[in-house]
């Protein structure tokens, strides 16, 4: 089984709508979303949800008032400066490390474990989907992250599937880290500014040390050909294979609104033949179809 | 007075917003890029960085000789990252949320302090404006602490701005708790709105008054604006999609540079911000 995973370092750079597309242009295969913070796939794939779990995170400390003597202790040994001095926990500072809760003197402080979000399994007209919810402000994604890959390889796997299509999160941090180990390749979705540039340097920086192949996409690459080349430039330095150029094109927000993926609206658009284009070079690139690549910058 | 400039879906155009709205400021106002992450105020205003420090975070570092392999570290770990197997005791520092219980709980003392790098802070003066800067060190899953520590190397005199990092879970609101007003970049797109939605949730439950910049304005639909309507959030300004924009963001130059009329709209933005912070304030005081 081959996991492929749709990354950008910077965010908004067409992950979501790339990701729609390729996975209507595969074929026998699962979609996953990994972007559990601002989940967006499902509003172009419009998923049937058929199984809906919770994902329990960890826990958070609730000092109870009637059995707190108020000396102190937990305050103390609290390095989040989460409890004030009518020892009250903050939710949002609360790191859930649970020392205060163990080392109460007299057992006052409760630790629930919470409901971080949900995950969903689903059908889509462009087949299964694996996809969830982070509860807002919560922690945790990156747990929240692995789950659905696994769910995800899982359901793969009992159906014989063998491709698997992640969208994943923007940044190089805790989502990131646990969306991209593992995986077979990684499709960078970079648009030619100099942020993209930026921030495709440290998500490559990123993804050798997980020791996962890249593959670069420049998206909207005609608003600045000279930025493009030099993405281009940087991904042959890193031994990253260039998959394709897609043209800026209001079609992507036209296609966004209907709710379809842009090679299902406007199939005879230039921007849809570029990106079936794109598509044949990842399924057909040596980082899809050989294991043990391993990359060497 | 801090605001910070957040929104849910990435590539809107928060770093666009956070570093106009800077240099259209004058004096007395320091940009923070909380986008530890993928810091990009940087590339606009070109800071000059002449102080860097290294911000780590604690981890345990075990005294094998002292150790008993009494397993009170691994028990009150909820992180799984110290473990004991026989008798020694394993430290995995990239689990550890440096809450410090094993310290406290080892009957030995055989636990000190030993530092996992979290990133750097970065200090500098770029086109007028100061720039404090973090930067997550590769690999690096946790940024709040970094943000954290971005936020407290600032002078709280100082006007601030706050460039923040996409999405609604942690690391945005480090970046979000204790200002005064979340300024919220958004599109007027189906992606948009989802996700404005529910940055609007995290910023509702930090109970601190927003308003909006629409970008790209021109390129979707209505119902950004709809939503602003139903949740009274003030639209304050729209950016229409501009090539000119997109290009010249491309090289990092900001709208300001191409467009020096803009100046202008920054600072009434800014004018509206103060507004908004007072009249949110006099609506807490009514109730």
């Amino acid at each position: 089984m081959r996991e492929l995973v749709v990354v950008s370092g910077k965010g908004g750079t067409g992950k979501t709508s790339l990701t729609a597309a390729f996975s209507h242009l595969a074929d026998n295969h699962i979609v996953c979303d990994a972007d559990v913070d601002a989940a967006d796939l499902h509003l172009l794939l419009a998923p049937d949800v058929k199984e809906r779990h919770e994902f329990m995170g960890g826990g958070k400390a609730i000092v109870d008032p009637e059995r707190c003597t108020r000396c102190g202790q937990c305050r103390e040994l609290c390095r989040f400066d989460a409890i004030d001095d009518e020892f009250v926990v903050d939710a949002i500072a609360c790191e859930g490390c649970g020392v205060c809760v163990d080392l109460c003197p007299v057992g006052a402080i409760d630790f629930p474990i919470q409901k971080c979000g949900e995950w969903f399994v689903s059908e889509t007209r462009v087949g299964p989907m694996v996809h969830a919810r982070l509860g807002i402000a919560e922690e945790n994604s990156g747990k929240l992250v692995s789950c659905i890959r696994r769910e995800a390889s899982r359901l793969a796997e009992a159906n014989g599937q063998e491709l698997i299509i992640t969208d994943g999160p923007p940044g190089i941090g805790c989502p990131v880290i646990a969306a991209i180990g593992g995986a077979t390749a990684l499709v960078l979705v970079v648009e030619p500014t100099v942020s993209g540039l930026h921030d495709m340097v440290r998500l490559t920086d990123l993804a050798s040390h997980f020791r996962v192949p890249c593959l670069l996409c420049v998206n909207k690459f005609d608003l600045n050909p000279e930025m493009t080349g030099r993405l281009e430039d940087m991904a042959r330095e890193r031994k990253i294979a260039v998959v394709g150029r897609v043209p800026f094109d209001p079609l992507f927000t036209e296609a966004m609104i209907a709710g379809r993926t842009i090679v299902e609206y406007r199939e005879d658009a230039p921007v849809a033949a570029a990106i079936r284009q794109i598509w044949q070079n990842i399924a057909g690139s040596p980082a899809m179809n050989s294991y043990g690549i391993r990359i060497t910058s | 007075m801090i605001i910070s400039v957040a929104s849910g879906k990435g590539g809107t155009g928060k770093t666009t917003v956070a570093t106009n709205l800077a240099v259209s400021f004058g004096s007395g106002c320091t940009l923070l890029d909380c986008d530890v992450e993928e810091p990009n105020a940087h590339l606009f205003l070109h800071p000059h960085i002449d102080r860097s420090e290294t911000v780590t975070t604690f981890v345990p570092v075990v005294d094998e000789s002292r150790c008993s392999a009494c397993r009170k570290c691994a028990d009150i770990c909820r992180f799984c990252a110290i473990t004991v197997i026989g008798e020694k005791v394993l430290v995995f520092p990239e689990l550890c949320h440096s809450c410090g219980g094993c310290q406290v709980v080892c009957p030995e003392n055989a636990i000190s302090d030993g530092q996992r790098e979290l990133g750097v802070i970065e200090w500098g003066m770029g086109t007028g404006v100061p720039v404090i800067q973090g930067r997550i060190r590769v690999g690096e899953a946790m940024s709040p602490p970094l943000i954290r520590k971005v936020r407290a190397a600032a002078d709280t005199e100082d006007q601030i701005i706050i460039d923040a990092p996409p999405g609604t879970s942690c690391p945005v609101i480090a970046a979000m708790r204790g200002a005064d007003f979340i300024l919220m970049v958004t599109e007027p797109t189906p992606f948009g709105l989802h996700d404005l939605k529910l940055a609007v949730g995290a910023v509702q439950m930090l109970g601190i008054p927003c308003g909006l910049v629409i970008n790209r304005a021109d390129m979707g639909d209505d119902r950004v604006r709809g939503y602003a309507l139903a949740e009274r959030l003030p639209i304050l300004l729209e950016i229409p999609f501009d090539r000119k924009i997109a290009e010249a963001y491309s090289c990092g130059r900001m709208i300001v540079e191409v467009m020096p009329e803009w100046k202008e709209k920054f600072r009434e933005l800014l004018q509206q911000i103060k507004v908004e912070i007072l009249a949110s304030s006099w609506r807490r005081k009514e109730r």
